[in-house]
């Protein structure tokens, strides 16, 4: 079913394609050997070339590059042997050469496909048109002073991968998917951190608007939107906006837009005619990028496994296709549930990480980066489960005093006496004495009140400190009660 | 023998034998500077106690026996070139006082080798001229004059008109250049001496001021062919710093200019005998061809047919990467900035650049602006491209022939200073036989070989294989011999 907004005229498409500007995962800059780390004091990952200093020159990082062929192989692209560096030149303050290098012409990566999933459990392929390495500009700071603009070039030099997706989507739900699935394959490949809240990773969304079965009609592009909500949200603003411009008879203007994330709505930032002249031209300064296929081969063969991949792997270890995509979702989630799971039940381990562990850390306010208990403790705790060392009911009381105490299950059910009871004859001694205590209720259970038994069981569970092995202990007052 | 009469391999010569010390070179030329530089104009920056500091070095390392190939001799340096704490112009007022913390590679090469640097010389602003008079610094005259006509003043050529002058007049035993068009040769030319621009790759551009990047390199102007190769072998080598530069080693160039042109095929571009060429010239030429065949070289007629596109394809490209290289300065993080109170980051843009650059800098910005512009780059920039790759693929062909092409320097001997100076085109029409080797990326050396009527000196340039200096270096040394080319300037040290 096409997703469409009514409108007065009837219902209208949306058409969306993204832009998107990933921090390479680097220690030095793209063309410097100046740091990347985040937060740093102003000024103080600058190199004389990431400032424009007369006669400084760029030198080509080649990790940033492995990163980028990485990508390019995780979302299934063309790897292009040889690319080159374009200058895109425009004046700003931030901008200290007054050009920015830009694989504009000759990208390193070409066509690729990102496949989403989406809420009705229908997969939707999106192309991938190409990637480009090239490097960010500085910051403007323009409220540290009354009359003065402040310059950060930490950024400035800094690798950025510009990815740049088809037209191919058709609702905020699948702009959404979409970059969360891009977002999810980075982070797996570890060639951006997919910071959204730190910009390491931003998107340039292009929308425009029609009837169903018409071509493309103008579209905008809504710059910088910094997190996944905000995507879906400019997405439908825009979408908004554009259809009533159309139904009042007005005409759609290409230009940039910005969305205003408070007032929920966007607005025009540069028109078409106030469009720079970036006049590229290939830098002089850096020689064509050629790589080996040697070499791509040899990052291919090291690749990490990727979500899609990772996720048929759990679904074949017996997950639900829900677990094997909940705990895919983060690469962090899937190396704990690995752990956990690592020579014992994986349905088992599925359980425990999207149940308890997913529930300890909402509770806590936590992540999987920092979980309330270790994957190993909770590893251990499944196989004391698994000896039978510890019932269902007891596991749990022992998974909270883990959280609590930070200890390991082993020294907990040690130091507590946790250890479930599986010596019937204590167990049947045991029911004897509940049944005697209560030789009135005995009496109704067997005048036909069989909703008792519960009771039973739980008074000796209780009598027992929680301890008994829950299907022993049914058995037993079960016979009991004969 | 004055001190300031060493050619540079004399000089080393001399401080081998304990026959000068460096300190009484350097202070030769300091003194020789200061005599007279206020006339020339030839130095912006005169570093006297770096330099006397840098000799004294010099001789207590020699004295422990330590000797670089260059240990004491004092050299004077481009002002394009980024000196470590010494100031910087590139011939701009825009640079303002820019001192660098950063030393160029190729004059961190020539101090690892010894070398004491005098100061910085003048140049056409950012390089950009034939005649230095677009200098913010004022212009550099040349140190020969007319016969005739003596009061005239003369033009030392450009862009490296300071180099070329100052070590013509004996104010240095030799100077770093740079060469974009012709900004090495011409000079070398107009002054009388010899200067080589190596192959595009074979010197380090980290640090020196850009002009045009794929056309920039950075070459020696010293009194002898030999003396250039001993600069050059200092300078150059593989720099990491510089994507463009060539990992190639860097063979004794000294040796190669003893070599000789036995056998040697000698290229002759029948397309660069120009309408309206001065006689001399022509007749230059057909002397420095008689005296190769004389030493048993063969001469051979060839065809580089789009040589006639080259000055029109220069002046795209090199504005083109011109406008881009000079985007930097901006009046933000160093150099002049011109900031009316109140007023916004376009106005400090408009203000400074304005105030900083000189009228050629800024028609070249414009120009280059233009060519690269919407609508225009395909008609311009990208054709000017594909004639370039054309010049290039003409010197393969020619160069699968012959081992070395000989043409004239100059159309021209040096001019006087008001002359050329209203029509640019005019002006650009000097760097017509030296620009195709720089869009081919090819050595070229400039070599003095006689006289004009007017007792002016005029040079024959020599062509080379990329990377073959060698066989150029042994070419211009048989011009350089069999001219005997002894003439003097007239302002020169010890005669004024």
């Amino acid at each position: 079913m096409t997703y469409t907004l009514e409108g007065r005229t009837g219902p209208w498409e949306i058409v969306v394609g993204l832009e998107v500007h990933a921090q390479v995962t680097s220690n030095a800059k793209l063309f410097s050997g100046a740091a990347t780390e985040f937060g740093a004091a102003p000024n103080s990952q600058v190199s004389l070339v990431d400032a424009g200093f007369p006669g400084m020159l760029p030198v080509i990082n080649r990790e940033c590059v492995a990163q980028a062929v990485r990508t390019g192989l995780g979302l299934k692209a063309q790897v292009n042997l040889w690319s080159r560096f374009d200058r895109k030149n425009y004046f700003y303050a931030d901008l200290p050469q007054g050009y920015q290098i830009s694989q504009y012409a000759h990208p390193i990566i070409g066509t690729g496909a990102i496949e989403i999933e989406l809420g009705d459990g229908t997969v939707k392929t999106i192309g991938i048109t190409r990637l480009h390495l090239e490097q960010d500009a500085g910051k403007s700071l323009h409220d540290q002073h009354p009359t003065k603009s402040f310059i950060d070039l930490n950024r400035s030099g800094v690798a950025l991968m510009e990815i740049v997706s088809e037209p191919d989507m058709r609702s905020p739900e699948e702009a959404g998917a979409y970059l969360s699935k891009l977002r999810q394959i980075l982070r797996y490949l570890g060639t951006c951190d997919g910071n959204m809240d730190e910009g390491s990773m931003r998107a340039d969304v292009n929308v425009s608007v029609r009837k169903p079965g018409e071509g493309y009609r103008t579209r905008c592009e809504v710059k910088n939107v910094n997190s996944i909500r905000f995507v879906m949200q400019a997405v439908e603003a825009e979408a908004r906006r554009q259809i009533e411009v159309w139904e009042e008879g007005g005409t759609v203007e290409q230009e940039t837009r910005l969305f205003d994330t408070g007032r929920g709505v966007t607005r025009s930032m540069r028109s078409k005619e106030d469009a720079h002249d970036y006049r590229y031209f290939p830098d002089p300064d850096l020689p064509p990028l050629v790589i080996e296929q040697s070499w791509v081969d040899q990052l291919k063969a090291s690749l990490p496994e990727l979500p899609d991949e990772r996720r048929a792997r759990y679904v074949a270890m017996g997950l639900t296709p829900y677990d094997a995509h909940v705990l895919t979702l983060e690469k962090e989630t899937a190396a704990y549930f690995e752990t956990v799971a690592k020579g014992r039940d994986a349905k088992v381990a599925a359980n425990w990480v999207t149940g308890d562990l997913f529930a300890a850390i909402n509770r806590l306010k936590t992540s999987i980066a920092a979980p309330p208990v270790p994957a190993e403790h909770l590893g251990q705790l499944l196989d004391l489960l698994a000896d039978k060392t510890l019932s269902g009911t007891l596991a749990k009381t022992v998974f909270e005093a883990m959280i609590e105490t930070g200890k390991s299950p082993g020294a907990i059910v040690q130091e507590r006496g946790l250890r479930q009871v599986t010596d019937t004859g204590a167990i049947d001694r045991m029911v004897a004495q509940v049944l005697e205590a209560n030789a009135d209720k005995v009496a109704e259970y067997k005048a036909g009140k069989e909703k008792l038994f519960g009771f039973f069981v739980g008074q000796v569970m209780k009598a027992m400190q929680g301890k008994g092995n829950p299907a022993l202990v049914n058995e037993a007052v079960k016979r009991a009660l004969g | 023998m004055h001190p300031t009469d060493f050619t540079l391999r004399g000089a080393i010569e001399a401080l081998n034998e304990g026959l000068v010390t460096s300190v009484e070179l350097t202070e030769a030329h300091l003194r020789a500077i200061e005599a007279l530089n206020p006339r020339l104009n030839a130095f912006t920056t005169v570093t006297a106690e770096q330099a006397l500091a840098q000799a004294k070095a010099s001789d207590a390392r020699r004295k422990e026996g330590i000797a670089g190939p260059l240990e004491g001799v004092p050299l004077a340096i481009k002002d394009l070139f980024c000196t470590a704490g010494v100031r910087t112009t590139a011939g701009s007022r825009i640079l303002g006082n820019f001192i660098p913390p950063y030393e160029s590679t190729v004059t961190a090469n020539l101090l690892r080798d010894g070398a004491v640097f005098l100061g910085k010389v003048n140049l056409d602003e950012f390089a950009m001229g034939s005649s230095n008079t677009t200098s913010a610094f004022g212009p550099v005259e040349n140190p020969w004059s007319r016969a005739n006509d003596p009061d005239t003043r003369l033009v030392p050529g450009g862009s490296s008109g300071g180099s070329a002058a100052a070590v013509a007049a004996r104010l240095a035993l030799g100077a770093t250049a740079t060469d974009t068009g012709g900004s090495i040769r011409q000079p070398a030319a107009f002054c009388g001496i010899a200067g080589i621009k190596p192959t595009y790759g074979r010197c380090s551009r980290y640090g020196i001021v850009a002009f045009a990047s794929s056309l920039d390199q950075a070459g020696p102007v010293a009194r002898t062919v030999e003396d250039c190769a001993i600069l050059l072998r200092s300078m150059a080598g593989f720099d990491p710093k510089d994507s463009t530069s060539a990992e190639v080693p860097v063979p004794d160039f000294a040796a190669a200019c003893a070599r000789g042109v036995k056998g040697l095929r000698i290229g002759v571009p029948k397309e660069y005998r120009l309408d309206g060429m001065p006689a001399e010239i022509e007749a230059l030429w057909q002397q420095g061809l008689d005296w190769l065949r004389a030493e048993g070289a063969e001469t051979v007629e060839i065809s580089l047919p789009h040589t006639k596109y080259a000055l029109p394809t220069y002046y795209i490209v090199a504005p083109a990467e011109a406008s881009s290289n000079l985007a930097r300065y901006d009046g933000v993080r160093f150099g002049l900035r011109v900031a009316e109170k109140g007023s916004d980051l376009k106005d400090l843009y408009e203000r400074t650049r304005a105030a900083g650059f000189g009228a050629e800098v800024r028609r070249r910005i414009m120009i280059g602006t233009y060519v690269l512009s919407a609508g225009y780059y395909d008609a311009y920039y990208l054709k000017a491209q594909k004639v370039r790759a054309l010049i290039k693929r003409d010197f393969d062909e020619a160069f699968g022939k012959v081992d070395a092409i000989v043409t004239p320097a100059t159309p021209s001997a040096a001019f006087g200073m008001d002359e050329k100076q209203d029509d640019p085109v005019t002006m650009y029409l000097n760097d017509v036989f030296t620009v195709p080797a720089n869009l081919a990326g090819l050595p070229g050396l400039a070599v003095p070989a006689g006289l004009d009527a007017q007792g002016l000196p005029l040079g024959l340039q020599v062509l080379g294989r990329a990377f073959d200096e060698e066989t150029v270096f042994a070419v211009g040394t048989a011009i350089e011999k069999a001219a005997g080319f002894d003439a003097l300037p007239r302002l020169r040290a010890g005669a004024v």
